[in-house]
């Protein structure tokens, strides 16, 4: 009985390879694991190679390992590209009619057309069949397998079945699988968790164009507005995606946008607005491998550094990197909720790794979200929108308001928003929105966790990671008996939590998915260097056992 | 009629002569009259793009979004989505949404969301000091193009009747009567709505007495009439010295972009809703 497993499918685009592996996960869920399903595919509708691992656990998981248990192959690529990772290496199911094998071959044949014909089945449900082969390999019961295809894949779902039945009885059993007494857990994209976490922390308003890897949380989005009453609108391009994104805020709806690096570039002029007329938005920035186009379907950590100071002029944001389901749902909750309270941008982090993948996801593991109210007009005559205070931040009330001109200005402006050119009101204004930075500052120093400490505590060794890296860091950490530092927070930098987290470490190794060290670079500016560096720019995040390599060559 | 001020403390730093005043003063007039036949001055909102049209939101006493150069039209129609009771007034330069922000005003048209746009159509950069604008006709003397414009204009009452808008219409600065007539059934019109007024630029382009030559407001002109509208507005193509229609060009019902999307009644648990979600997700 065995209570870890990875599962690899391949095949090429347009076979059906993502959704099978939803299943796939969905049948290992069922039965108490915990999910990390690693999805590569290459930018095109048809062809191609792409492939999905899934590893299931009895603890949870956040990273993929390059050794697999089963491999399931719908075509002859798959197989000759990744038939080497197995470790029993015949523990592979096929399409024994599209793969010609040698007569010897030991892996498990399933004449998928004959059992189509059989049943009168069209070729898109081939899946099923092997499916249900995989299902008798891993030695998952029939009655599990016939429930989740029943909610994976409703329709012609009694033909559907049929089909994966005879899979299920072509196929023998090579690993038993046990089922584990403990609750199962739902299943989802960081781009769920994200949207998940925008509606809880009480988003009206989501506005996107289509680009990896933030489209799946436009698509999320899109599907929850009416449940919840959210506007959700694909604009034509990203620079109408945060202008619209203001536009929302200034009426009071609190809005989010999402895209990557190239969005992200058309959204700077909305950026810096939003820095200067003090409207709160979150941004949702997706990474991918770039520069420019770069490899649009595969990951990087290459915008830290233009997280923090893109945009023109200089203005407060806050910039947040979470690690995994948990730390998106929650971030996305509470950078709306900073966002507003300090009237500024908010970045969140994201990247293809994180906003695809698939995890298991807990909502008990989160802690509160605080709610973060924002300061509302007491009502006093005249409202000035952007009233100078101690801490920065003004009043705010929104449109319609009886009494009230509520005028928001991309000029330098008066107290009233009114246009000005004056020296002395321009300086004022400038240190008025800066000041805002250094009490959120101190909120998050005092409120929240904005640097993670895992492993080892009391190692002299240490990992320094961000964002998606963050939980292979930590398993690998565990075995080796590492201590991993995780800032979460980016900007403003948590100076002080950070300073603690550094606490005895002698050697301190980054890790990061970037060819030149951001992280590394940016707690320079904090008077901290790294003994080591360990650096991965070619699109694929770490596998659990290619760290623990990279670490013990150090 | 009650006499609200909507003056505010801001310097008028406009040229004397800018055709931008007559655009203020009829936009003044309209809106105490609109105010006064019962509309809340609250519930409008005027956005502006970034010119010298634009300082005419410093200088009413009305909400409003002073945004960027080319995005007024995705602020505004955000406004409108978020809140379809307001009144949202837009103004914009040739520069501002025929040139920078050209794709948004042609997807404000196509959604036909229901804002008003008053383009100040002046044919030349004013704020950056004389520069060719999509509409400045070929040959034009700018100070990017010392040796002529090499380029067409571009006939924006055309784009806008292809694009989809519901309410076409041409005014001039010259005189506010036809302009207070334009705006307001502009902003009474349910759905995009569209005014190309030939605002004239005393300083880089004055073309009074070439318009007061040319302009007429049309008559007999059925502005329900899609082809008509076309034939109209074929009539001058900003390039040519012809005679110049003013008036309403095209109007038309249909459904606004604004009624679109889901709202709520009542507020809905969203924590519940989340924990429903992640049990469906949960097999």
């Amino acid at each position: 009985m065995v209570k870890e497993i990875s599962i690899l499918i391949g095949g090429k685009a347009g076979d059906g390879i993502d959704k099978a592996s939803i299943v796939i996960a969905q049948m290992l869920s069922s039965i108490g694991y915990r999910i990390f399903v690693h999805r590569d595919y290459p930018s095109l509708i048809r062809g191609g190679h792409t492939f999905s691992i899934i590893r299931a656990s009895d603890i949870k998981i956040y990273a993929h390992k390059e050794e697999i248990d089963i491999l399931i192959a719908l075509n002859a690529e798959t197989l000759d590209k990744h038939r080497k990772t197995l470790k029993n290496k015949c523990f592979y199911i096929y399409d024994s009619e599209q793969i010609k094998m040698h007569a010897d071959a030991c892996g498990t044949g399933i004449p998928i057309n004959s059992i189509l014909k059989e049943e009168n089945a069209p070729e898109l449900m081939k899946n099923s069949c092997l499916l249900g082969a995989f299902g008798k390999a891993t030695g998952i019961s029939w009655d599990i397998i016939e429930k989740t295809l029943k909610i994976t894949i409703p329709k012609e779902i009694d033909l559907n079945l049929k089909v994966a039945k005879k899979g299920y009885e072509y196929a023998k059993e090579l690993i038993s699988i046990e089922k584990l007494q403990q609750n199962s857990l739902p299943v989802l994209t960081g781009n769920e968790a994200l949207g998940l976490g925008f509606v809880a922390g009480g988003l009206d308003a989501y506005v996107g164009y289509p680009m990896t890897p933030s489209s799946g949380l436009l698509h999320f989005l899109a599907g929850l507005a009416k449940q919840f009453g959210l506007q959700v609108i694909h604009a034509e391009n990203e620079i109408s995606v945060i202008m619209m994104a203001l536009g929302f805020a200034y009426t009071g709806k609190k809005s989010a946008v999402g895209t990557s690096g190239g969005g992200f570039c058309l959204m700077n002029e909305g950026l810096s607005l939003s820095g200067m007329a003090e409207i709160p938005v979150v941004i949702v920035l997706g990474q991918r491998t770039g520069p420019s186009t770069g490899l649009p379907t595969y990951t990087g950590q290459t915008e830290l550094f233009y997280a923090i100071y893109s945009g023109h002029g200089e203005f407060s944001r806050m910039v947040v990197a979470p690690g995994n389901c948990e730390q998106a749902y929650y971030w996305a909750a509470t950078s709306l909720g900073l966002a507003w309270k300090y009237q500024m941008p908010s970045i969140l982090l994201s990247d293809k790794t994180l906003a695809e993948s698939m995890y298991s996801f807990d909502l008990n593991e989160i802690e509160k979200i605080d709610s973060n109210d924002f300061l509302i007009w007491d009502k006093q005559l005249p409202y000035k929108r952007y009233l100078n205070t101690d801490d920065g931040i003004s009043p705010l009330c929104f449109v319609p308001e009886k009494n009230a001109v509520i005028k928001v200005n991309s000029y330098e402006h008066d107290e009233y928003g009114i246009t000005t050119e004056d020296p002395v009101i321009t300086k004022q204004m400038q240190e008025k929105r800066l000041r805002k930075l250094e009490f959120l500052k101190k909120d998050l120093q005092e409120n929240y966790q904005c640097v993670k400490v895992y492993g080892n505590l009391d190692s002299q060794n240490a990992i320094l990671c961000w964002g998606s890296n963050t939980p292979v860091c930590v398993e690998v950490s565990e075995k080796l008996g590492f201590k991993v530092i995780q800032p979460v927070v980016i900007h403003p930098f948590p100076e002080e939590q950070f300073k603690k987290a550094m606490i005895g470490v002698r050697n301190l190794i980054s890790v990061e998915c970037n060819a030149t060290g951001q992280l590394t670079d940016l707690i320079r500016q904090f008077g901290y260097s790294v003994n080591n560096k360990i650096l991965k720019y070619d699109g694929r995040p770490f596998s659990v056992n290619e760290l623990e390599n990279n670490l013990k060559a150090l | 009629m009650e006499q609200i001020n909507l003056n505010t403390n801001a310097k008028n730093t406009w040229c004397i002569g800018c055709g931008n005043f007559a655009i203020l003063n009829a936009i003044r007039i309209v809106l105490k009259e609109l105010i006064a036949e019962g509309t809340p001055a609250e519930n409008f909102v005027l956005v502006s793009g970034i010119g010298c049209h634009a300082k005419i939101v410093d200088y009413i006493n009305i909400n409003s979004f002073y945004s960027l150069h080319g995005r007024v039209v995705p602020v505004a129609t955000a406004i409108k989505v978020a809140n379809p009771s307001l009144n949202v007034i837009c103004f914009s330069g040739d520069g501002d949404s025929y040139g920078e922000g050209l794709e948004h005003l042609l997807f404000a048209a196509k959604r036909n969301v229901d804002i008003t746009m008053i383009i100040h159509n002046n044919r030349v950069y004013g704020l950056t000091t004389g520069q060719f604008t999509p509409t400045s006709p070929s040959g034009f003397k700018g100070r990017s193009t010392p040796y002529g414009n090499p380029e067409h204009p571009f006939n924006p009452l055309e784009l806008m009747l292809a694009s989809g808008a519901s309410f076409v219409a041409r005014g001039f600065s010259h005189g506010i009567d036809l302009l207070k007539k334009l705006f307001k059934e502009a902003i009474l019109h349910k759905g995009f709505s569209i005014i190309d007024v030939l605002q004239v630029c005393v300083t880089f382009y004055n073309m009074y007495k070439y318009y007061d030559e040319r302009v007429y407001e049309m008559d007999n002109h059925n502005e329900l009439d899609f082809n008509q509208a076309l034939v109209k507005a074929k009539e001058w193509d900003y390039n040519t010295d012809t005679k110049i229609p003013l008036g309403i060009f095209y109007r038309t019902q249909k459904p606004t972009f604004e009624a679109n999307f889901h709202r709520l009644n009542k507020d809905v648990d969203r924590i519940n809703g989340v924990k429903e979600i992640l049990k469906n997700l949960n097999l």
